[in-house]
């Protein structure tokens, strides 16, 4: 069995993981354009190498950050999202808080 | 007989049909570089000299011929799917498929059985009758049938896996089977056999564009001019287009299956179900082959788990309970590339005469002639995209016109 390590459950199985997709920057909904916004809902890197993407515990529906190697599947670190979301995220109002994340 | 044989064994010139002919050297340019030596790659070649009598081709594979995801799938052929675009598309592939092994005078193993898919829900039937209802209006045969008539069909059948009974059955004649590496050969053979060159070990690992159009594609045995390129490379698909600066709505899942040891036959028609995330069918060597959902997180890498394994199988034995006392003898995966409406992308890309046949998570393999054919008369006309393929383009993605199939997939993935 393969063996995520949870931030805040501590080591669990996989089984017990909800794949949550890449880490990327939303643009701002109210002022980007409709290509923009295609380009965030469909499209990804699909890189192969080390990405950072968001998993969630799911007995405990607990969204978190990991890091992992996507040709060797190796998971290299998880981490509490506060950890990138260091500030509060302010969805509306032109917000640039969401533009500044990168992996 | 005998004496024929023995006539040739002491002769030096025995009249071996060659295949493929030996390897030589990459020229400097082609007219088209197909990116890909899989079935689809091979198909289009095929196709280009066929019809529009296009030979200066090469086809560069990195590895051998159909070792991608053309000898990885469960060779499933059908084309009972959802949408109008969606089943046009592939009822022309089932037809072609029928008189492949005439075509190529290469046995493909065609074997038209019958894919029966089950349901266990109201929701599952009422999608059912939609599909059989589309099947119909565009040629193919495909009905609703009850739970009588599917125990006739296969006897083996457990109409009553644990909480899910079976409610009826989508019953699609036109399904069939093929030896899906044989369908890579023929058109390797044939192509071949008309000029094109095949390149087995060369490997596209850069491409050159200049003012947006592609010159060339840089391999490990140099650079090759090009008037145009296709990339068919399922797998790897947005790894290309990252490549041509192209983005992409692709995310790459592994897709395991696996086979059992040979059993007399007692399965004819393919059987699958989408609540159970399982497929099942019985090769013409007697093995079973079952095939399920992809893996549950994106991931580079055939290697397997025994989760997955667990629970296909579990679902697999609810289906066939006698199979709990069969071996496996093999397991494998193929790595695909799914899109978010389980449809292709084919057609142009941003990139001057660069052209797209990608995406083909877990449905290429039946799509391979219909798809080299409308490709190559892509290529061919120079850009202008035939009416078939036009749904599948890639900017559907920004127009939000998504070609959605994700229902009518053999197993949720």
């Amino acid at each position: 069995m393969k063996i995520m390590n949870c931030p805040l459950n501590g080591p669990r199985n996989i089984s017990e993981f909800t794949y949550g997709g890449e880490l990327k920057a939303m643009p701002d909904s109210a002022t980007c354009s409709d290509i923009e916004w295609a380009d965030y809902v469909f499209n990804s890197d699909n890189a192969a190498g080390v990405v950072t993407e968001w998993w969630m515990h799911t007995p405990s529906s607990y969204w978190f950050l990991a890091e992992r190697h996507t040709v060797t599947d190796q998971i290299i670190r998880t981490f509490d999202p506060k950890e990138v979301f260091n500030q509060r995220v302010d969805f509306h109002a032109n917000s640039t808080a969401l533009k500044g994340v990168t992996a | 007989m005998p004496f024929n044989l023995l006539k040739y064994g002491l002769s030096s010139d025995y009249p071996v049909e060659v295949d493929l002919p030996a390897p030589k050297e990459l020229k400097s340019s082609y007219d088209v570089v197909i990116i890909g030596g899989g079935g689809h790659g091979l198909a289009i070649a095929y196709y280009l000299a066929k019809y529009h009598g296009i030979t200066n081709v090469a086809v560069l594979e990195k590895s051998y011929l159909g070792s991608g995801n053309t000898a990885r799938n469960t060779a499933v052929i059908r084309s009972n799917y959802l949408t109008s675009e969606g089943v046009r598309f592939y009822a022309e592939s089932v037809n072609m498929f029928q008189n492949l092994s005439n075509e190529f005078d290469f046995n493909i193993m065609y074997s038209e059985r019958g894919q029966l898919t089950l349901a266990h829900t109201d929701a599952t039937v009422r999608a059912f009758r939609q599909r059989a209802e589309v099947n119909k209006h565009f040629g193919g045969r495909t009905e609703m049938i009850d739970r009588q008539q599917i125990r006739e069909l296969v006897p083996s059948l457990n109409l009553d896996p644990g909480h899910l009974p079976v409610l009826a059955g989508l019953w699609h004649m036109d399904g069939a089977t093929a030896r899906h590496d044989a369908v890579a050969w023929g058109y390797a053979k044939q192509a071949a056999k008309r000029g094109v060159e095949i390149h087995q070990l060369t490997d596209v690992q850069d491409l050159v564009i200049e003012n947006g159009a592609i010159t060339a594609v840089k391999t490990n045995r140099g650079t090759i001019k090009c008037g145009c390129a296709v990339q068919a490379i399922a797998g790897h698909s947005s790894l290309m287009m990252a490549k041509a600066g192209i983005r992409s709505p692709i995310q790459t899942f592994p897709l395991q299956a696996m086979v059992t040891q040979p059993f007399k036959p007692f399965l004819d028609p393919l059987v699958s179900s989408s609540a159970l995330h399982c497929y099942v069918q019985q090769t013409s060597r007697g093995e079973v082959v079952f095939g399920g959902g992809s893996d549950p997180y994106p991931l580079y890498n055939s290697r397997s788990t025994l989760d997955l394994k667990e629970s296909l199988l579990a679902h697999a034995i609810e289906m066939f309970p006698f199979l709990a006392n069969a071996k496996l003898m093999r397991q494998w995966a193929g790595i695909t590339d799914m899109t978010p409406d389980y449809s292709p992308i084919m057609g142009l890309s941003p990139v001057e005469n660069y052209y797209l046949d990608a995406g083909w998570g877990t449905w290429g393999f039946k799509a391979t002639p219909i798809c080299g054919k409308t490709m190559a008369e892509l290529i061919a006309s120079g850009g202008k995209v035939p009416d078939l393929i036009k749904p599948f383009a890639l900017e559907r993605f920004s127009r939000f016109q998504q070609v959605n199939e994700m229902g009518a997939t053999a197993a949720s993935h």
